[in-house]
């Protein structure tokens, strides 16, 4: 076991992957030489060469049809999109080609890809720096969709994710690269060395895709989150008292549905929290589903906490950004209703 | 005063093959004592403006992305001085130089910079997105490469609206491998848009050395295939890029479609704020500085023509220290937007 930070981890995982399968190929733009603009991929290219550990120009579409093609010939490419921001030019591959080369082909060529992104706001990145697009991909039938919130999951969903045979969009969290952020960003940050889940493993292990995770056990509330509002859920849970059961997702593609039905017949209410923007966000989803299988149970309507439906601004991050008072005002109205 | 040879920036290889040879001969006359003076403010205020950036950025006044134009100001400064009334400039994010160029303010500039009400994006875009249409610059664009296809749109506007208006489009060596890029020329080509691609290469797209990510790394013959003439120009030299400027804007005016001028430049800076620079030697960046410098260029010639004296040159920094003063008192006390202002300017 070693302290790792999530940068760690997700530089682990690679490692191990390319240590293990030299059908591993990574590669982005900065990623070689460089070792990627958050250090991800430091020292990979100086281990494995430049011929499994390369840079690319700054092209996202070549990059993502590339990987397609070499996916489809038998390499597994785990490629860096810099920020998911940049991934729009390479969305045109992602849907119409890495999503449908299994049923086009009758399963004669798969994708057996991952494109990782680092994704979300807390960095006054502002409009092109800051954007969680996943319900983007979760909207597209033929891809799996990674969010992990930690370090520890974020190796073992890598490892899974680079193994599995099918594109995996795996988005990192950002603002969780050094330590945890329960979304109070006047407090300074706790680095992953204080926090249990900062403990990883240095060798191979995975964690299965399609699995959530109980963050909290909690008899009031459910609150349904992934990635950076996991901690943020947690947060508001502790600073309001109110008991409530968090789930982690980490997997929205394919979704875990029995923990969050299982939890919400336990506890009648329920909170979807994410950072990306509320109309045909992901939480949409989640709340129908709690809808259709727990209709009965349910006790006050599903609140969403969301980013607003607005570009992420520069100046004003954190009236943007729902942290731990706007889940704590949530958890609030659904006790209420 | 002699033409001058278009001269390479340090080791550099100059063009190999210009699809049209004529242009510029290669050469570029002197500037007079007024345009070496012009040039000399206005760069200087651009490199004023981009230090002091630095330093609130490193007091915490500004977060997140900051990319200075620190090296490559004779560039913007030099195309600015071919232009006229209605040319539309349009850039990537190290855009600062753009802006203060066209002559937008330097509060409103610095000011967006520390997301601030009064900055040119009432705060919300931050130092890679803000615009003015008054000073007809679009942009200020935080994806690399989007700005070359719009621009390529703002040439189409013009011959659609039938004046003679140039677009301006600025990206970077880095940008130039989008393909959009290469959509867009074709475009540009195929319709002849008055449209002035402006590569400006400085040799890093962040850590990525030009060779490490272009197989042609002549970026001026990136057009040859639509046969959009191209040519390097000393973007060190004020006088070498105004001379081309001057061409290459005679070429648009005339309906003769779309240019390149690929700009042989250097950032002294890093990337954005955090950058450890290990893709670079310490003596590379020191050479240019010292040997190119395009500020210093005008300044040793200022002195030695006798066109300025020591004291008045102190005199313009003084007034360019000052306006950049000014921004950056403004840019630390003018209010944060209101939270009202977060829903505005989306849609109608
Ligand atoms: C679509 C997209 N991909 C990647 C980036 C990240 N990025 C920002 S600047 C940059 C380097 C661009 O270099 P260059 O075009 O040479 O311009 P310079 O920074 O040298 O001015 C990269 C990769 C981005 N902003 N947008
Ligand atoms: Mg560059």
């Amino acid at each position: 076991m070693a302290r790792m930070t999530m940068i760690e981890a997700v530089r682990s995982a690679m490692d191990v992957s390319m240590g293990r399968d030299d059908h591993v190929v990574v590669f982005g733009e900065d990623v070689g030489y460089f070792g990627g603009v958050f250090r991800c991929t430091q020292g990979l290219q100086a281990k494995y060469g430049k011929t499994r550990c390369f840079d690319t120009p700054i092209n996202e579409s070549g990059i993502l049809g590339t990987a397609i093609g070499m996916a489809a010939y038998g390499l597994k490419p785990c490629i860096e999109i810099q920020f998911a921001d940049y991934m729009y030019p390479a969305y045109d591959q992602i849907t119409q080609e890495a999503a449908r080369i299994r049923y086009r082909s009758n399963g004669d060529f798969t994708c057996p890809i991952v494109v990782r992104m680092p994704t979300g706001g807390g960095i006054f990145g502002g409009q092109t720096h800051s954007q969680s697009p996943e319900a983007l991909f979760t909207h597209v039938c033929g891809l799996k969709v990674i969010v992990p919130s930690n370090p520890y999951d974020a190796k073992g969903l890598l490892i899974a994710a680079i193994e599995d045979p099918d594109p995996v969009m795996f988005l990192e969290p950002k603002r969780l690269y050094n330590g945890p952020f329960d979304g109070h960003h006047e407090k300074p940050v706790t680095p992953w060395s204080k926090h249990d889940l900062g403990e990883v493993p240095d060798g191979h292990y995975t964690i299965p895709i399609g699995k959530a995770e109980v963050r909290r056990q909690g008899e009031a509330v459910t609150v349904v989150a992934y990635g950076t509002m996991v901690h943020v859920a947690l947060a508001a849970a502790e600073e309001t008292g109110i008991d409530a059961e968090v789930i982690d997702l980490r997997s929205l593609l394919p979704l875990d549905l029995d923990t969050i039905v299982q939890s919400v017949k336990k506890t009648g209410r329920c909170v979807v929290v994410h950072e990306a923007t509320l109309t045909s966000g992901f939480g949409g989803e989640v709340v129908s589903l709690v809808q259709e299988h727990c209709f009965y149970n349910l006790e006050a309507p599903i609140v969403r906490v969301t980013g607003w439906d607005t570009p992420y601004p520069h100046a004003q991050e954190w009236d943007y950004f729902p942290g731990p008072a706007r889940v704590g005002r949530a958890l609030k109205e659904v006790m209420e209703g | 005063m002699a033409p001058r040879k278009t001269a390479s920036v340090s080791s550099r290889k100059t063009a190999a093959k210009p699809v049209k040879k004529d242009f510029n001969g290669g050469t570029f006359a002197d500037f007079s004592k007024d345009e070496d003076l012009n040039a000399y403010r206005e760069m200087l205020l651009i490199r004023r403006f981009e230090e002091k950036a630095g330093q609130l950025y490193g007091m915490g006044f500004i977060g997140g992305f900051c990319h200075l134009y620190i090296g490559q100001e004779a560039v913007v400064v030099g195309m600015q001085m071919a232009l006229k009334e209605g040319d539309q400039v349009i850039t990537g994010y190290r855009d600062h130089g753009h802006m203060l160029a066209c002559g937008m303010s330097a509060r409103g500039v610095m000011a967006e910079l520390t997301g601030r009400r009064g900055g040119l994006s009432k705060g919300k875009g931050g130092s890679m997105h803000m615009f003015s249409k008054e000073k007809h610059f679009y942009g200020g664009h935080g994806i690399v490469g989007a700005q070359v296809s719009l621009g390529t749109g703002l040439a189409f506007a013009n011959r659609y609206r039938g004046n003679d208006n140039v677009s301006l489009t600025y990206f970077g060596d880095g940008a130039a491998n989008q393909g959009q890029v290469y959509e867009s020329f074709n475009m540009a080509a195929l319709w002849k848009l008055p449209v002035i691609y402006i590569i400006e290469n400085n040799r890093y797209a962040m850590g990525t050395s030009v060779s490490r990510a272009s197989a042609q790394t002549d970026f001026s013959q990136r057009g040859a295939s639509f046969n959009i003439p191209g040519y390097q120009v000393d973007g060190m030299d004020v006088r070498a890029v105004k001379a081309a400027a001057d061409e290459a804007v005679e070429h648009c005016r005339t309906g003769k479609g779309p240019i390149i001028l690929e700009m042989l430049t250097y950032r002294y800076r890093g990337h954005s704020m955090s950058d450890p620079a290990k893709y670079r030697s310490k003596d590379e960046v020191q050479k240019m500085r010292s040997e190119h410098d395009p500020i210093e260029q005008v300044r040793a010639r200022l002195l030695e023509r006798k066109w300025a004296s020591e004291d008045e040159l102190k005199q313009i920094d003084k007034d360019v220290r000052d306006v950049v003063a000014d921004s950056a008192d403004f840019a630390q006390s003018d209010p944060e937007p209101d939270a009202s202002e977060l829903y505005t300017d989306i849609l109608i």
